[in-house]
């Protein structure tokens, strides 16, 4: 079956081919344990070593192969933030009800006198 | 046999003509549901006590008006789990929103209901929509019902097994990057992409917000169209959404392909086609230029680098969405812990698969200060050049045809130790999120048993070419009705 | 006192405020953006609660209110503009991170001018933009020692617009004087209430000194928790302090946040084991961008109203006041429309503003209250102050009449009226009066005569006090000088 994953990834990806050219401007960097560590740390998501060693291999060839980005000329194109040319979708100063503090609160764990509670910011 | 075998406007007929009732036919939905679901997986939760309700204000409404009442009046349908239900649990199938009971509805399920829908509770997909084969679910897994061993498609696996087994009539899924085509081609069914923003976002639980839409899978366009018409058209809550008219999704649905230029991307082609798929779909391009269309081979040179481009962008934007997914506010509490950073991280890494977890840490690094440029921006640039790609080539044709996926339905475990494999299963339907077009997945014919899917793309706010096509394909290869296995079809 | 950072130090002071907006609802969803005194999280919906789902929608209000705003400050205003997220967690922040504006912000490249010691200073405006305020946290005692925090999100989501001061202010006067003058803008174009006790105007300082003559900028230290002018002045005075004492001793400035601590008076590091904040910018997705048209520019120019300055400037040209006198009238934009509401019925406007300033102010002050807050309002100010002019009571029986009307709110007319307080103007009747007095009191009248011209006032006095002030003081003076010649005159 010519469809397995290998075969379709030609072209699309290979370790091997990123590495070559050099683009003008940042070449991408390979992404280390320590970066991983520190990227999971920002996102909150506390992650055991052995995690990170594990994600760590696998963000580098993610890493990799979205590094194909820096062969794409794109020397004199604008980003797309977002498609379709929608501008200046406002609303009026109104105001509307919401929801009553027990139904904003209803999903809350922790609550104490109508706050909710969270551990010192230590 | 079932009566959920039937179209939507023969159901409606048959409903209006008292064939049998709302109730009796939402019993049926939920029974038939018991019965064969615990092999397939589709449902997280079912809610029968509202679909009876319904069901039962449905029949009221065909028995004082039969006449004025729409068509969705009684239809059960059902949502995949990332789409908020008033007071129904809503859990993205992820453990952190285990629990989470939501105070309002999304719009599209406001809109759906308002006509009478009979809905049958939630649907598995894989964890925040993150996935191309519903492994990913926290829960459970759903199974394709054409061969229980192999996958359903991802991420709205189990909006498309749903359709596929005949549990519902219709189902919502989201689309972000191929999740309601991949597996409506998976699983034999139709799922439509709509153009980004003709849907609201509203209600639906965010993974990469410029790439998002919700869309139907039903087991005929016809069907897949009637819940577009419901579910289409601007919401003051969505800012993103647009305010052009939704057009008649159903008035060309017969028109034909004659006339119509039809472009076939070479690049598309290119990527690694298992044979049994290329043969489908070369089939099914031959048959559409026997019906009238003019075949046209087009480029769209950007590809190589646009599943690049989804895999920073749509990391990128999750990593955002989901920094609200702390614990606090929602989800399975604080446990233990201290001190605020110790309760962020074990919420976190308690309610977040691993999936989830390596695409916030690829979209946090993606919009790293020192990788912005090399990443970020870069890949929202490359957006540009793959929209532009599709701007060009619809000067040229008015609908692509492709394959859906380079595969039909692989089996259970095959991609799951390589991301990047898995990945790229997406490699023919992402672009066109990236792009923010239409595309429509319709079943085209089978590959050693397993149903193939034909992908037709249309140009912004395209709908209606895209569906009068995808009906032609549907016509021509007459397999719509064909049951799986699992749901009532011979071997 | 005011410390420039001695003879070798040259201070660097930027400001940046925060001033939430007078709108209606919140910046992005339709809940109350008066948020003050209502239960704890009963102000929400699930847009700033940033339940899953959720999506933002912008308040045309706050997209108006940020663009007088710049115009005021005499910014540029681009023609377009967009929205960013700021990532970061904080239980006060509901999505985990804030709708802000990072590259492309709604102005840029203004200026404000003010007053220092009546010195015309100007300060340079780097950016006005526009974003969403976070919740409320409260901690038991310092945050530094509590085990938990209570968050209120009522707050969340209120419009809140960023005005970032460049560093040209060089001593905590300038400082000081921009921020009054600034919040003085604010509330006259009417965009903020002023209130920094209740954190709708909020201040931080971007602090650094540098050898005097230097143009590099020494390493920047930012100050926060500021709540009052007074607070801003000796926050940065101590700060300054102690940036001079660690360079005089040949020390380094370390980057960092510093809180000012009202009850230690003095700045406190507020270094936490984090690591530095990543904010990781990127475009707000759920937000179309805006464009800003040049007529649309135009026409918020065209409604501004009367600025300060102006306002100052034309109170000395058109009523003939002295400067301060101005000054003081326009301080509060109130406090200068009630002026011209009395100035409007006819009062001569230097009476008008004397006695606005004066006894009118000093009852307000008393009770604590402002001028336009009290219960004499312009229109009976300026009755009260035709019957001055006209001479139908003295100015001392107005100043009772002032103080009965500010308790009661009863019109001064009725008061004069009604108590019989009307001048006494008849020579007959105040020769009566001049009579008894002198009966009474032939030492000062020999003395008056004998050349003590003070006693005269005395005799005055004495009759003044028995016609309850009332008796026209000119008359009286006449006649007594007449009954007591005097050799020479």
């Amino acid at each position: 079956m010519v469809g397995t994953p290998g075969a379709i990834l030609i072209g699309f990806y290979n370790p091997g081919s990123v590495a070559e050219e050099g683009a003008p401007e940042q070449q991408m960097e390979s992404i280390g344990l320590s970066e991983v560590a520190r990227i999971s740390s920002l996102a909150r998501l506390g992650m055991t070593p052995a995690e990170l060693e594990t994600l760590a291999v696998q963000l580098e060839v993610i890493v990799s192969a979205v590094g194909q980005l820096s062969r794409a000329d794109i020397s004199t194109v604008p980003a797309t933030a977002q498609v379709g040319e929608l501008r200046n979708v406002t609303r009026a100063d109104v105001v509307e009800k919401g929801l009553g503090a027990e139904e904003a609160l209803g999903n809350a764990g922790v609550k104490a006198a109508g706050f909710l509670r969270v551990p010192a910011i230590q | 046999m079932t009566r959920l075998e039937a179209p939507i406007l023969e159901l409606h007929q048959q409903l209006v003509d008292r064939e049998f009732s709302a109730v009796e036919l939402a019993r049926e939905a939920l029974e038939r549901t018991g019965e064969l679901d615990p092999a397939l997986g589709s449902f997280l939760r079912l809610t029968p006590d509202r679909a009876l309700e319904a069901a039962a204000a449905a029949d009221r409404l065909l028995q004082a008006d039969p006449l004025g009442a729409p068509a969705l009046c009684g239809i059960p349908v059902a949502y995949k789990d990332v789409i908020c239900t008033q007071g129904v649990e809503t859990t993205a199938a992820s453990r952190i929103l285990s629990g989470f009971v939501p105070p309002y509805s999304a719009t599209v399920v406001d809109r759906l209901e308002e006509l009478g829908v009979v809905p049958l509770g939630k649907l598995n997909c894989d964890e925040f929509a993150m996935g191309s084969s519903n492994e990913n679910s926290a829960y459970q897994a759903t199974r394709n019902p054409w061969d229980l061993g192999r996958v359903a498609g991802g991420s709205s696996g189990g909006s498309a097994v749903a359709v596929a087994a005949r549990l519902a009539c219709a189902t919502l899924g989201s689309d972000t990057g191929g999740s309601i085509r991949l597996p409506a081609s998976f699983t034999g069914v139709v799922g439509v992409k709509p153009t980004y923003g003709r849907v609201s976002r509203y209600g639906l639980i965010a993974f990469a917000s410029s790439l998002d839409q919700i869309g139907p899978l039903a087991k005929t366009v016809t069907d897949a169209a009637l819940i577009l018409t419901a579910v289409a058209g601007q919401d003051r809550r969505d800012s993103t959404s647009l305010p052009a008219p939704v057009d008649d999704y159903l008035a060309h649905l017969d028109q034909g392909v004659k006339g119509l230029r039809l472009g076939v991307p070479r690049e598309y082609l290119e990527v690694g086609l298992d044979t049994g798929v290329r043969q489908v779909f070369e089939g099914s391009v031959r048959m559409l230029e026997e019906m009238g269309a003019q075949i046209e081979e087009i480029s769209l040179p950007t590809t190589e680098y646009a599943l690049a481009a989804y895999y920073v962008i749509a990391p990128a934007e999750a990593s955002s969405n989901l920094a609200r997914m702390d614990g606090v506010r929602f989800g399975p509490g604080l446990g233990s812990a201290t001190t605020l950073r110790e309760a962020y991280e074990h919420s976190r890494h308690e309610g977040f698969g691993a999936e989830v977890r390596r695409r916030i840490t690829l979209g946090t690094y993606a919009l790293s200060s020192g990788y912005y440029d090399a990443y970020y921006l870069r890949a929202q640039k490359v957006r540009t050049l793959v929209a532009r790609d599709f701007d060009r080539a619809f000067a040229q044709v008015d609908a692509i045809l492709a394959p859906t996926a380079p595969t039909a339905a692989f089996r259970l475990g095959e991609r799951t130790a390589d991301p990047m494999a898995m990945y790229a299963t997406d490699v023919l339907t992402l672009p066109a999120n990236l792009a923010g077009i239409s595309g429509v997945s319709v079943p085209a014919g089978f590959a050693a048993g397993l149903p193939v899917g034909l992908q037709v793309l249309g140009p912004y706010l395209g709908e209606v070419t895209c569906l009068r096509v995808a009906r032609s394909v549907e016509v021509g290869a007459g397999i719509w009705n064909q049951l799986p296995p699992v749901g009532g079809g011979g071997e | 006192m005011s410390i420039a950072g001695g003879p070798a130090w040259e201070a660097v002071i930027g400001l940046e405020v925060h001033a939430q907006l007078l709108t209606k609802s919140k910046m992005f969803c339709s809940c109350r953006a008066d948020y003050l005194g209502l239960p704890p999280n009963s102000n929400t919906c699930p847009v700033c609660l940033g339940l899953p789902g959720a999506l933002p929608v912008a308040n045309e209000e706050g997209i108006r209110l940020t663009l007088r705003t710049a115009l005021a400050l005499n910014c540029e205003i681009p023609e377009f503009t967009k929205f960013d997220r700021k990532n970061y967690f904080y239980p006060d922040l509901p999505k985990g991170y804030q709708i802000s504006q990072y590259d492309l912000p709604l102005s840029r490249n203004g200026w404000l001018e003010f007053e220092v010691d009546q010195r015309p200073v100007r300060a340079g405006i780097t950016r006005v933009h526009l974003e969403e305020d976070t919740g409320t946290l409260h901690h038991a005692g310092e945050i530094q020692s509590s085990t938990f925090s209570l968050v209120d999100l009522n707050r969340a989501g209120v419009p809140l617009m960023e005005i970032v001061g460049e560093p040209d202010l060089r001593t905590s006067a300038e400082a000081r004087a921009y921020l009054v003058a600034l919040r003085q803008l604010l509330v006259y174009i009417g965009v903020n209430d002023g209130n920094m006790e209740e954190g709708s105007l909020r201040c931080d300082a971007n602090v650094s000194l540098r050898a005097r003559g230097s143009q590099e900028l020494g390493v920047k230290v930012e100050v926060k928790n500021m709540n009052s002018f007074r607070s801003v002045s000796r926050a940065l005075d101590h700060e300054l302090g102690r940036q001079a004492e660690i360079l005089e001793q040949g020390g380094l400035i370390t980057q960092e946040t510093r809180g000012w601590s009202e009850l230690e008076q003095q700045t406190v590091s507020q270094r936490t084991k984090e690591a530095a904040q990543e904010y990781r910018y990127f475009p707000e997705p759920d937000l179309p961008p805006l464009t800003v048209s040049r007529e649309q520019v135009e026409s918020v120019r065209a409604g501004l109203p009367e600025l300060p300055t102006a306002r100052r400037e034309r109170f000395v040209a058109q009523f003939g006041l002295a400067l301060d006198q101005a000054r003081l009238l326009t301080a509060r934009p109130r406090d200068s429309e009630y002026f011209e509401a009395v100035v409007a019925a006819g009062i001569t406007p230097q009476l008008a503003a004397n006695w606005q300033l004066g006894d009118l102010q000093g009852l307000c002050n008393a009770a604590n209250i402002t001028v336009d807050e009290c219960r004499v309002g312009p229109l009976n100010l300026a009755r009260l102050l035709e019957m001055v002019e006209g001479h139908q009571v003295t100015a001392k029986v107005a100043k009772e009449v002032l103080g009965q009307a500010f308790e009661t709110g009863a019109s001064p007319a009725e008061l004069v009226r009604s108590q019989g307080l009307g001048q006494l103007s008849d020579v007959g009747d105040i020769s009566v009066l001049v009579d008894q007095v002198l009966e009474r009191n032939g030492k000062a009248a020999q003395d008056y005569q004998g050349g003590n011209d003070r006693a005269l006032g005395a005799l005055v006095g004495a009759v003044m006090g028995l016609s309850q002030g009332r008796a026209n003081p000119e008359i009286v003076n006449q006649l007594l000088r007449a009954r007591l010649p005097r050799p020479g005159g």
